[in-house]
């Protein structure tokens, strides 16, 4: 059994790594403006956008005018998704408004449009009992493309900070967003969205159908075009889920395999995002170091949880059952796929989960916890992680060179003063915001209103979880949690705003810097990036950092939990 | 692209950069719109026409006939309780295998309701299924799962209520163990997922093979 399951987590981790490298340097031929096999069908679309848009493949943008962009786009996307959802009732094409029984309040719409333009797509209600068909398949899969593509497109800009020389800009937003949706979203999304229908997600308008159940009562089951948003979902790292329980429903996740291939959507791009970041910089090998990094990571969490939910529940001991927790888990995905979604979707920044975490065992449930508040670095969110790891390599310089005397350097870069105070304080805006909204919310009468069928140190994770959710833009939840209030939808999309804007802010102002700067010449006196012990340095600042900064909380929720019998 | 190719806006200055800013406003307008039209609009569009003409039964939620009327679909787990079928996992989903509000219990694992929730399951499968009191149980037989909608039962649980279900319909044990044997999936490509038996095609060939009228 353990064997078994070990076998599908390295397969999954092979796959990942064999694809990083053809991956990653196609997109960076694509965000490098070089040809590739797709110029052909796409250049003319392109150049079609271009000239609507009014943009010049060769205007430049500074840093701060490429963020304002990004925010901008952003924005107005959240301000037409919430026009949409205000207005929905209006909308043709099912389901019936019978079925929608979770109002569409405007507090519950803002949250929604602000969740899925940061990529979040944390859900505070139910989709078959809340969205119009055509809410999600307009207004939901097109800002599953978008905001995923515009954190791609911030990602790669942040990689040309410290892979250009006395250069007083960093791209183009909008030629790195067109090309990230054309080039590398939108034809993985229709292959991989025809395999899905293959494979049993439906893709209809029709209504709700009645069934006559084989004992007599009718059932009514849910429909919509669900294989519209299930692959994007996954490959822009947003995973907000076409109904409630989102990948644990068998029309998202028809087939464990269908499942392989969502967590491969997740995890293959950010992952190959490294190599593009060795080919851009010229220093393939500091690439694969980071890779290195996540990888040791990932085994790690990997391990704790697949203990935790593969063990016999100790709660049920006298029952005398056989198998690990099955409690909101499906059967065609056992303890193995459950363990390994939950470890690549938290890791992912991506919220579609196919079991219920709520009913993980404690430790089970703090690993997903613990890779959200690390800031989504192991892979990471698509173009978010790429910076995440690189702001933990930082600090890694920063200690190096404190260690051995030296200004500190990346890649030919110094990290000076200013510098170092921007690395800072994206280290601390996480913590800063979760601990601060988490706190609120336990002295809070609405805050504490949220906590309902699991009281004790589990509500506690509850909250915590819900806040490192929104705040890593990953949009999972342990569901008993009732977040759809306005303390919730309000406090949970001020996290969501700051993980998005505040941590991409601070790392293209870094970036901005660093292509201003000349490169370093390489002596023999600097701390090496790229070799092994520097992938160590790495691995030990993200679990020092992880652990000063969260240890407690973590002691409180899950550790408590873990020890009481 | 190099960085002798570049043409840099900035050229420093506040009122530069404002100025740059204010010019992102036609782009992330019409950007918006053109984009959303192609990934909101042509998209799923694209992929409503391959569903039809390719995967027609698939796109439309892989309904299940029988006679001319719809009992259910092929992924969705629905309601069983009588001994002559084979009975799904406990469903959290409304008040038991509503397919229009998906569902898990969402108890934590300490959570004194969910334990005796699980017990009282555990003993009403037992006595079900002639099982001894403390006989080792299949844990999905007991545990409710993450969609209410759960299609499937372990190979093992399955095992657990042939013999009840022969006895219901009066037919053999080894054609019921036949049945559950061709409705048995292993995992996707051998290693991918969990073996499991779906309970509403089993049911159905059971209908079909052993039909309670002809008792």
């Amino acid at each position: 059994m353990m064997l078994a399951r070990w076998l599908e987590y390295l397969a999954f981790l092979a796959i990942v790594v064999a694809l990083a490298k053809p991956a990653g340097l196609y997109l960076a031929r694509v965000f490098e403006g070089q040809p590739t096999w797709l110029d052909p069908v796409l250049r003319p679309v392109e150049s079609l956008i271009y000239a609507v848009l009014g943009v010049r493949r060769g205007d430049e943008m500074s840093a701060g005018v490429y963020f304002c962009s990004f925010a901008l786009f952003s924005l107005l996307g959240a301000l037409a998704l919430f026009a949409l959802l205000m207005l929905q009732m209006a909308l043709p094409a099912g389901p019936a408004d019978k079925y929608l029984t979770t109002p569409m309040t405007p507090d519950l719409a803002l949250n929604t449009a602000i969740s899925f333009a940061t990529t979040t797509t944390w859900q505070a209600y139910a989709g078959e009992s809340t969205m119009r068909y055509l809410s999600q398949a307009v207004g939901l899969v097109s800002q599953n493309f978008l905001a995923g593509g515009a954190g791609l497109a911030v990602g790669v800009a942040f990689i040309r900070g410290l892979a250009r020389t006395h250069s007083p800009t960093i791209g183009n937003f909008w030629v790195d967003l067109v090309r990230a949706v054309l080039w590398v979203l939108l034809p993985i999304a229709l292959v991989g969205g025809v395999i899905l229908m293959w494979q049993g997600v439906p893709m209809n308008f029709a209504g709700y159908t009645q069934a006559h159940t084989l004992e007599g009562p009718s059932q009514t089951i849910a429909q919509g075009p669900v294989a519209a948003l299930e692959l994007i979902k996954n490959l822009g790292t947003n995973g907000g889920g076409f109904f409630n329980v989102n990948g644990a429903h068998p029309y998202e996740n028809p087939t464990p395999l269908v499942g392989f291939l969502a967590l491969l959507a997740i995890a293959v791009l950010p992952a190959s995002l490294t190599v593009t970041f060795g080919q851009m910089t010229g220093r393939p090998r500091a690439g694969w170091v980071l890779l290195g990094a996540m990888v040791a990571l990932f085994v790690g969490g990997l391990a704790v949880c697949d203990q935790a939910e593969a063990a016999r529940p100790e709660h049920l001991a006298a029952l005398h059952l056989v198998g690990g927790n099955m409690e909101g888990k499906e059967t065609r995905f056992g303890v193995a796929d459950s363990v390994l979604t939950a470890v690549v979707t938290s890791n992912g920044a991506t919220g579609s989960y196919d079991a219920m975490h709520d009913s993980f065992e404690p430790l089970g449930v703090m690993v997903p916890l613990v890779n959200m508040l690390l800031g989504e670095i192991i892979f990471g969110g698509l173009g978010t992680g790429i910076y995440g790891i690189v702001m933990i390599a930082l600090v890694a310089v920063f200690l190096g060179g404190l260690m051995i005397g030296r200004t500190p350097a990346y890649l030919g870069k110094r990290v000076t003063a200013s510098e170092t105070k921007l690395v800072a304080l994206y280290m601390l805006l996480t913590p800063l915001v979760v601990m601060c909204l988490s706190a609120i919310a336990l002295v809070a009468k609405d805050g504490l209103a949220g906590i309902g069928t699991n009281p004790g140190p589990h509500g506690l994770t509850e909250v915590i979880y819900a806040y490192a959710s929104s705040m890593a833009n990953n949009g999972q939840t342990m569901a008993s949690l009732n977040a759809n209030s306005l303390f919730y939808n309000a406090t949970t999309g001020v996290a969501m705003l700051a993980g998005r804007f505040g941590l991409a802010g601070l790392a293209l102002a870094l970036a901005g810097r660093f292509a201003a700067q000349g490169r370093l010449a390489t002596t023999s006196g600097a701390l090496p990036s790229d070799t092994v012990s520097f992938g160590v340095l790495v691995l030990a600042v993200v679990i020092i950092v992880g652990a000063l900064n969260f240890f407690p909380a973590l002691a409180l929720g899950p550790v408590v939990e873990a020890l009481q019998r | 692209m190099s960085d002798a190719e570049t043409t840099p806006l900035s050229s420093g200055g506040w009122v530069s950069l404002l100025l740059q800013i204010a010019a992102q406003q036609r782009p992330a307008l019409l950007g918006l719109i053109l984009l959303t039209l192609i990934t909101g609009a042509a998209y799923p569009a694209v992929l409503l026409g391959v569903g039809r003409l390719f995967f027609p039964g698939q796109a439309d939620g892989s309904l299940v006939f029988r006679s001319g009327v719809v009992v259910g679909s092929r992924l969705i787990g629905q309601g069983f309780s009588r001994p002559e079928y084979f009975q799904p996992r406990p469903s959290a989903a409304g008040s038991g295998y509503d397919a229009t509000q998906s569902s898990g219990a969402n108890l934590a694992p300490a959570n004194p309701k969910l334990i005796e929730q699980v017990r009282q399951a555990a003993v009403a499968y037992r006595k079900l299924n002639g099982l001894a009191a403390g006989a080792p149980t299949p844990i999905d037989a007991v545990t409710s799962s993450g969609s209410g909608l759960d299609p499937d039962i372990s190979p093992q649980n399955a095992a657990l209520q042939v013999a009840r279900v022969a006895k219901a319909r009066g037919v053999g044990a080894a054609l019921v163990r036949q049945l559950v044997a061709e409705n048995t999936r292993g995992p996707d490509l051998g290693f991918i997922g969990a073996s499991r038996v779906s309970v509403l095609s089993l049911n159905l060939a059971l209908d079909r093979a052993a039909p309670m009228s002809a008792r």
